[in-house]
């Protein structure tokens, strides 16, 4: 019987990894797990100073209501998954900034003219400083600031639909 | 043929992130010093190369930090807190020793302790012999091996 159970082992351990694989796959299916994914050090932080050409710190203040706030690029192909995610948010009246960043202005335009402008201020980060200066490590990234300009949230990649779901009904409700 | 192939291998140059001499600080020493504390700091975009490594834009953006603060006169410590307080220990090629990290940096000792644990036990108790074989069994043994 001893025996017998010590011949379970191995499968049993095996069972295990194979579940938490499984596991593992599905939250990265949903987007509710990233292998790559670093913790923000931004959250529940007050927005790092910065001025952009279009907006700055000041005037996501003075808005003193919570919004999205969306790095993207035109050269980023994920950007174009998310465009329509971020469209459907725009329809649902989900206050979303966008910062375009590391690309030329007319590109920026000429994507938004494409895949739809969802953003309801537009600022450029040419140089990629502020993007740094927020820890992106990449396009899109997107932080949810609360009406005191503190960051409560925060997403690398393209948002998940679920995700973005729970964000509308967060903010109609 | 062999010779001329060397010689080739002699003339190329080693693959360095740093493709472009303009990023390089004009001081050799301060570049120096720059690469050397470039090697400690992740690629937040590989993640597994460091910065002097890797070909991301998000690394030369993060080389010409570091230069430009080194040359401003702040030294390595100010620079890693600095990139801390954005990017997280993650940036980090090296893990500070935190209770997060605790049982990584103990799991060599643990390691160690366990397995010589495991050998003092068999040492202690070698297992017992097996039992002779009864009546019954060398009977079927002996049924099984004649010829």
């Amino acid at each position: 019987m001893n025996r017998r159970l010590l011949l379970l082992a191995p499968l049993g351990l095996a069972a295990i990894g194979g579940v938490s694989f499984y596991a593992m796959l599905r939250g990265m299916k949903r987007g509710t797990f990233d292998p790559r994914g670093i913790p923000s050090q931004m959250l529940d932080k007050p927005l790092p100073d910065f001025d952009l050409p279009g907006f700055n710190r000041a005037d996501v203040l003075k808005n003193a209501r919570p919004i999205l706030i969306n790095f993207f690029a035109s050269w980023c192909a994920p950007c174009i998954d998310e465009a329509p995610i971020l469209l459907k948010l725009r329809q649902a009246h989900v206050p979303l900034w966008g910062i375009a960043y590391k690309d030329k202005h007319e590109a920026t335009d000429a994507f938004l003219v494409r895949q739809g402008n969802p953003f309801a201020h537009l600022a450029h980060d040419d140089a990629g400083t502020v993007g740094i200066e927020w820890g992106i490590t990449g396009v899109p990234e997107t932080f949810l600031v609360d009406a005191a300009g503190i960051v409560r949230w925060h997403f690398a990649g393209p948002l998940p639909p679920e995700a973005a779901d729970a964000l509308a009904t967060r903010f109609t409700s | 043929m062999i010779r001329i192939l060397a010689l080739l291998l002699l003339l190329s140059a080693p693959a360095f992130a740093i493709s472009d001499p303009a990023e390089a600080l004009p001081d050799p020493k301060m570049e120096a010093r720059a690469v050397e504390f470039g090697k400690t700091l992740r690629c937040l975009v590989c993640q597994n190369e460091s910065i002097e490594d890797s070909g991301a834009d998000l690394a030369r953006d993060l080389r010409k930090i570091v230069r430009t603060k080194l040359a401003a006169g702040e030294s390595e410590p100010q620079i890693r807190d600095w990139l801390v307080a954005r990017y997280g220990d993650f940036v980090l090629l090296k893990p500070p020793m935190t209770l997060g990290t605790l049982a990584l940096w103990a799991s060599p000792v643990i390691c160690l302790l366990v397995g010589g644990l495991v050998l003092v036990m068999m040492r202690r108790n070698p297992s017992a012999p097996p039992k002779p074989l009864s009546e019954a069994e060398r009977k079927r043994l002996e049924g099984l091996t004649r010829t």
